[in-house]
């Protein structure tokens, strides 16, 4: 184990609505959706028409760009329906799967052969489970990264707990751990908390213990404290869970995307585990979401950087959590007004939730989806914001150089190093309530068109 | 809101002032669409008046100590405190009214104008500046500076949030230079009614008037005002109106970091530059004013606390932010000192540290930039 790093800036939300640790069900979805949009940077490809039948693990979709890269369908089935957008842009190949499940057989390969791991890989349609940074976006199979970063556990709002949905799954992860070693150093974030447990004793990798509130979790976070992005190199990270099912197909030879999912939220009824597939339609929450269905925002991730999935979207290959959160749509009489407003959190001291955070450490809020103010230009320092970032970076100096759209501001601040989830804490604190995630990632979406 | 007032409709001009209305009254309905799903209950009206109520316990002693020191000229030793308070209320109340509807209006004119939604920044600006000029000043030429510091420094570069000077010392430097006769001297700091004379011995001066002369003359200057250490931190004694009482400025110091609104790092600061540069001149024999003194004069203690901490103005980074507090105490006390011109050095040492402000941060970012591209070449 190395050093501990510990982490003071940052923010655990106390949000209620915890997933209790127990599997409430399987849910095999009626339809599996493969939504390219989940995929940052690649170009779609159609590969299958409606009507194919297609096996868990059959091709799907490829890169215009990298035809080698390959989306594939997690469960065997028959396409139902391509549905496609405004200017004919596709949304997402709908497959309805078959009662008795097949999978395409991958075959052995060994695991200290990196061309073979990497072939493998591209084949399975686990290879866009390997995120680039800078940028954020599926890795490209001609580079040799640094090193490869995974984080092993989640620090989000509400986030699933890796030892739970993953403790079974070790021996597997090792095998992956194992395969990319040969790709890469392997460097494995874990928390203090977590020393001991079930994800300690991996070999072949670098271990890096950390200790902090959110987004201590986020890879991003852990990489700049490791050893930071500059400029012209190339890191890889994998999520744990994906790392399993990588160790999966390594050892079985069959693609698995099975997961387990922390259906949670304050608006979530008896939040608890599912075990399911990506893609599967957020209509088979029904009996977590009760009633009020349109009262309530259903997301694919957790709330602050999870996507609003709506009663028709489906679960995003990367997550695994649905977070269910009340709509704020009522106007609040003399909100701001109020001397306490003890119904609402605030991690600002002009509201004394923090002084109540001593007397009473386990409340938990029911917050919604309000804004809770209306937007304004940045008036608090860059020092405000940085109290959420435990990075080297000045975030409020990063956000204006992507607003200005200045490259070189924008390479100094740091943007190879932060995805948008890592300034999601500063937009939640944000008093202007500018929407900083959507900002950092039209930066990277300028960095990656001028600099390609 | 009503649909007349909405784009299209017959009152649209009006729509930003509906909006600014309606949304001081109730939280509106709208929620996040892109990004973080939750976001804190905090918004900058939450914050702006926390900073308006951090400033009302020196307005409140101000308003009684315009009457007070109205009694005092006139010789009424025992006058009662609420009289003593109503009259500073009659005299003040003009200035909030004209500060507030002038910098209001205009506010809300530029945010129409711009499209947006009503900034809260000018709550606060209109609450300093009542506080920070002569209690006489003539309520034209207070409607005139107001108009100029909101216009060209805060409106044309953008609005709250955009602003390199801090538009309430900015409307106390235009009556400064423009009006230097309404500005200073001993005849306008007492607020008296037409044909009433002071009587013999006593004076209308600030203490500060005196820091030239040293500290005999200032001890000596008025003793109806009492100008000892003691009387200048209670605060009864000749000033703009709000700046006197450093027990007040003290409070509003409490709450603002108690709340996290100001940053204490540059009240400190700003203390250690005052006291760094008046220790100097004491034991170098500059003056013969203890450095102590400079922190309960003149308008030091409002300045530190309300007006250099705005957080558009001042650095944006924690290292940024201990040099420019330093930057600021330093520059008030040389200009005290040093420049017989200009009694009080506070306002000129905010502004110039304002114009500063982004050069130090400037630097500061740049030398983690630089420190951190050092670790790549011995990585």
């Amino acid at each position: 184990m190395s050093a501990l790093i510990k982490l003071k800036h940052g923010l655990d939300i106390p949000l209620a609505g915890e997933a209790e640790r127990v599997v409430s069900r399987l849910v095999k979805p009626g339809t599996a959706a493969v939504c390219p949009s989940d995929f940052k940077g690649l170009a779609p490809r159609l590969l299958v028409h409606e009507g194919d039948h297609v096996l868990a693990g059959s091709p799907v979709l490829a890169d215009k760009k990298n035809p080698d890269i390959l989306v594939t369908a997690p469960l065997s089935g028959t396409v139902k329906e391509i549905v496609r957008g405004e200017k004919r842009k596709l949304l997402a190949v709908l497959i309805t799967p078959d009662e008795v499940q097949e999978s395409v057989d991958f075959g052995h390969v060994d695991v200290t052969d990196a061309a073979a791991v990497r072939d493998l890989l591209l084949k399975s349609g686990l290879w866009v489970s390997i995120i680039s940074r800078p940028y954020g976006i599926v890795a490209d199979p001609a580079v040799t990264p640094k090193a490869i970063f995974v984080s092993l556990f989640d620090t989000a709002p509400l986030a699933p707990d890796a030892e739970f949905t993953l403790g079974a799954k070790t021996g597997a992860m090792q095998t992956a751990i194992n395969a990319l070693s040969s790709i890469a150093k392997v460097h494995l974030g874990i928390c203090k908390c977590q020393e001991g447990g079930s994800f300690a004793g991996f070999e072949n990798a670098e271990y890096h213990v950390f200790q902090g509130k959110h987004p201590a979790g986020n890879v991003g976070v852990q990489i700049s404290h490791i050893d930071h992005i500059r400029k012209g190199e190339t890191v890889w990270t994998v999520s744990p869970m994906l790392l399993a099912a990588i160790g999966t197909l390594l050892g079985k030879g069959k693609l698995d995307l099975r997961r387990r999912v922390a259906i949670c939220g304050p608006a979530a009824i008896e939040p608890s585990y599912i075990e399911t597939w990506p893609g599967m339609p957020m209509s088979c929450l029904a009996g977590h979401i009760g009633t009020q269905a349109d009262g309530v925002r259903i997301i694919s991730g957790d709330v602050l950087s999870g996507r609003n999935a709506g009663c028709e979207g489906f679960l995003g290959f990367f997550d695994d959590q649905i977070t269910l959160v009340r709509e704020g749509r009522e106007y609040e009489l003399f909100g701001w007004l109020r001397p306490f407003r003890f119904n609402q959190y605030s991690a600002d001291h002009t509201y004394f939730n923090w002084c109540l955070g001593w007397l009473t450490p386990k409340r938990r809020y029911n917050m919604d989806t309000n804004l809770h103010g209306g937007p304004r230009a940045f008036v608090m320092s860059d020092s405000y914001y940085a109290k959420y970032l435990p990075m080297d970076i000045f975030p409020l100096y990063l956000v204006k150089a992507c607003l200005a759209g200045d490259i070189d501001k924008m390479e100094q601040f740091g943007i190879y190093e932060v995805l948008p989830e890592d300034l999601a804490l500063c937009e939640f604190i944000d008093p202007s309530k500018n929407y900083i995630q959507e900002i950092i990632s039209d930066g990277i979406d300028l960095m990656i068109k001028e600099m390609a | 809101m009503n649909k007349i007032f909405e784009k299209g409709g017959k009152l649209y001009w009006l729509h930003s002032t509906i909006d600014a209305f309606e949304t001081f009254l109730r939280v509106p309905n709208t929620v996040s669409v892109k990004g973080a799903h939750l976001r804190d209950a905090v918004d900058l009206k939450r914050i702006m008046i926390i900073a308006v109520i951090a400033v009302l316990p020196a307005a409140v002693f101000g308003m009684w100590n315009v009457g007070y020191q109205h009694s005092l000229a006139l010789g009424v030793g025992g006058a009662h405190i609420l009289a003593n308070f109503w009259y500073g209320l009659l005299k003040t109340l003009p200035l909030f009214v004209v500060s507030y509807l002038v910098g209001l209006g205009i506010e809300f004119a530029s945010s129409q104008i711009r499209g947006e939604e009503v900034n809260e920044g000018y709550l606060v600006s209109g609450m300093l500046i009542p506080l920070i000029v002569p209690v006489d000043v003539p309520l034209w030429m207070l409607a005139i500076a107001v108009a100029f510091s909101v216009i060209f420094v805060k409106e044309v570069l953008g609005g709250t949030g955009m602003n390199i000077w801090n538009p309430a010392l900015v409307a106390r430097a235009f009556l400064f230079f423009s009006y230097p006769n309404q500005m200073s001297g001993s005849e306008v700091w007492i607020a008296m009614r037409k044909g009433e004379t002071m009587i013999d011995g006593a004076t209308g001066a600030t203490p500060i008037t005196f820091i030239g002369d040293g500290i005999d003359a200032l001890t000596g200057a008025g003793v109806q005002y009492g100008t000892s250490f003691w009387t200048m931190f209670w605060g009864g004694i000749p000033g703009s109106v709000g700046e006197t009482s450093v027990i007040a400025i003290l409070l509003g110091a409490a709450i603002l970091i108690f709340t996290g609104v100001a940053s204490w790092k540059i009240m400190a600061s700003s203390v250690a530059g005052a006291l760094f540069v008046g220790f100097i001149a004491t034991a170098t024999g500059i003056s013969d004013i203890p450095c102590w003194y400079h922190l309960v004069m003149g308008g030091f203690a409002f300045g530190t606390v309300f007006m250099a901490t705005d957080p558009v103005t001042s650095c944006q980074t924690e290292r940024g932010k201990w040099i420019y507090g330093f930057l600021i105490g330093a520059l008030c006390i040389i200009i005290r000192l040093w420049n017989p011109g200009y009694a009080e050095g506070m306002m000129l040492a905010i502004l110039l540290g304002n114009t500063f402000a982004p050069l130090i941060d400037h630097y500061v970012v740049n030398g983690r930039i630089a420190r951190r591209n050092k670790q790549v070449k011995t990585a």
